[in-house]
């Protein structure tokens, strides 16, 4: 029968041939969790009762929930400030490692290193050097300097920036890398001319490389903004004791998510919080590629 | 004044060459010293990491870098009663499968929707790409459920599952395979060679570079997985190497010398391999940021 078929047939055949274990995988592993987590999002389930419809009762509870606002405050701190400072930083050593011809490879693989770690290995690394005299790093190297003690994770000011500070150390050396990527990527031309045109460096780097990275940015932003909301592995184990603690001024959405899901066991609204995520991270990528994309 | 500023003038126009590029050649110096710096700061966690797990306890309380005695007796005691070992081997499994199943499924699909002209290849196509958007913390709760219903919970399969196949992967293996020649294609086929044996023998070997930097994420990622293994998995045996650190560094509370052994425990190796691959590593992760 297989023979009876024209080129173009066998093609079609062949071709769902190697789609079917595929398109399989996609409806079972992500269309269909995805439909159900919106479903169970409309129902009141503790995993043991029955599945009872809710409507959109999950979603009313969760706009009045005092711990819901804090966590989304939260989330955007993390976002907010995490985003532009590990853009900014990123983007300086990338500039100038661009310029540096002597153990050009060494110090890229310095800067590189701590993205090949395990965020929660680095996490309880982290949570060791905030601990305070004696056992802490930070603090013994204040104590050495006479400076007062800084309460890191036990503060509620300042616990959310220390959590932060290893997951943009983790992920600096992947976005100097493509920021470096980038830079190679600028006709030389353009700096010649520049440079027999005896334009000031401010005016190259505005003027010609930023605009011409633009791209780069926008990829810079849209996957470091996703990793920032999406913040879960440090918050979760530097502050294991408590999570999200001290008093929920470091819980993000995603570790609100796993209490309500599998600390509380209420399902329905665990699902609702999901699709909240689901919504910020469309709207904060759309609302990225929108401003960066036209101007 | 006048005059002075005439003759200032003219030595410096004199001289600017060789003092502009002193100043160049300061600059330079001093633009290396700054990165080098930063760049030795970079690595310090993961250098007092391994320090402080080179300790004796009395001396952890010290800031000095190299220990004084150096010690590999936590090591022996994190590694003696065998957990390690074992989650170290259920990351290692569970790492490879799905590297060998992202490699194999995302560059076949990848390359039937680049090379394949046949009916639906746009919807699958948008509905593999849309899957990008979906945040995977929006389908643990689903997949949980799943789990639980098929008696997947706390078994290796449980774990691995969701990872097999990724859009990601997928949307990065159509865009190399764009660069493999249709003539090559038609050749193979005239020669009698079946789609499976094209896609395998000829397109393939074409698009390596690429395969490699899909490997390098795909199992990293899987290394470092954190949220889904600790939902799936529950016994202390199924636990892979993430999670079981997290327990094991609440279990030794304060007792730092033995956490950061864990730590260093858990992130030497991966440092290891990068060290010998750095340079492919950093070309695949490149070219994976770049393209996909």
């Amino acid at each position: 029968m297989y023979r009876n078929l024209t080129i173009r047939q066998k093609q079609i055949v062949w071709a769902w041939a190697f789609l079917a274990i595929p398109v399989l995988f996609y409806v079972v592993i992500r269309f269909y969790p995805t439909g159900n987590a919106m479903l169970i999002s409309l129902q009141n389930w503790n995993l043991l009762g029955d599945r009872t419809w809710a409507g959109l009762d999950n979603y009313a509870k969760l706009m009045q929930d005092e711990v819901f606002w804090k966590v989304f405050k939260n989330t955007f701190v993390y976002l907010l400030i995490g985003t532009p400072v590990s853009l900014v930083i990123s983007f300086i050593i990338a500039y100038h490692l661009d310029r540096v011809r002597f153990m050009h490879g060494f110090i890229r693989m310095l800067y590189f290193l701590p993205f090949m770690t395990s965020a929660v290995a680095m996490a309880w690394v982290w949570r060791g050097f905030y601990q305070p005299v004696p056992v802490g790093l930070f603090n013994n190297y204040l104590a050495a300097a006479g400076i007062p003690q800084i309460e890191f994770l036990r503060s509620t000011t300042n616990a959310l920036p220390s959590i932060l500070a290893p997951a943009v150390w983790a992920g600096l050396g992947f976005q100097i890398i493509i920021f470096m990527a980038g830079l190679r990527a600028i006709p030389r031309s353009y700096y010649e001319a520049a440079r027999i045109d005896g334009v000031p460096w401010w005016t190259v780097l505005f003027e010609i490389t930023i605009p011409l990275l633009k791209p780069t940015i926008v990829f810079i932003v849209v996957f470091s903004s996703i990793g920032f909301l999406r913040i879960f592995d440090h918050v979760f184990n530097m502050t294991s004791n408590d999570p999200g603690g001290p008093l929920n001024s470091t819980k993000p959405l995603v570790l609100m998510i796993y209490d309500t899901a599998f600390n509380a066991f209420d399902m329905g609204y665990a699902s609702a919080q999901t699709v909240v995520l689901f919504l910020i991270l469309l709207i904060v990528s759309l609302i990225q590629l929108r401003i960066l994309r036209d101007r | 004044m006048a005059a002075t500023d005439n003759i200032r003038a003219s030595t410096e126009t004199l001289f600017s060459g060789t003092a502009q590029r002193r100043s160049a050649n300061m600059g330079q110096i001093l633009r290396w010293l700054i990165l080098f710096i930063g760049g030795v700061a970079m690595v310090m966690p993961i250098a007092y990491m391994i320090s402080t797990s080179l300790k004796w306890p009395h001396e952890i309380y010290d800031v000095n870098l190299i220990p004084k005695e150096p010690t590999i007796e936590n090591y022996t005691f994190v590694l003696e009663d065998g957990r390690f070992y074992m989650w170290f081997l259920n990351s290692m499994i569970i790492a490879t499968i799905t590297t060998l199943s992202n490699v194999l499924f995302d560059s076949l699909v990848g390359y039937t929707l680049c090379k394949f002209r046949f009916p639906g290849r746009y919807i699958v196509f948008i509905a593999i790409l849309s899957t990008l958007m979906i945040p995977t913390e929006m389908l643990v709760i689903p997949w949980y459920l799943m789990s639980q219903q098929f008696g997947w919970l706390d078994t290796t399969w449980g774990i691995m599952f969701p990872g097999l196949m990724t859009a990601f992967g997928t949307f990065l293996m159509k865009q190399f395979f764009e660069t493999v020649p249709d003539d090559f294609i038609e050749a193979a086929r005239i020669d009698g060679l079946n789609e499976l044996q094209i896609w395998w023998t000829v397109a393939m070997p074409l698009v390596k570079p690429a395969l490699a930097a899909l490997a390098i994420f795909v199992f990293l990622g899987n290394w470092t997985a954190f949220i889904w293994p600790l939902i799936v998995t529950n016994s202390v045996e199924m636990y892979t190497l993430p999670v079981g650190l997290s327990t094991f560094g609440d279990e030794a509370d304060v007792q730092w010398e033995l956490i950061m052994t864990g730590a260093a425990i858990s992130t030497i190796p991966t440092l290891i391999v990068f060290l010998i691959f750095q340079r492919f590593i950093i070309r695949g992760v490149v070219m994976a940021g770049l393209k996909g």
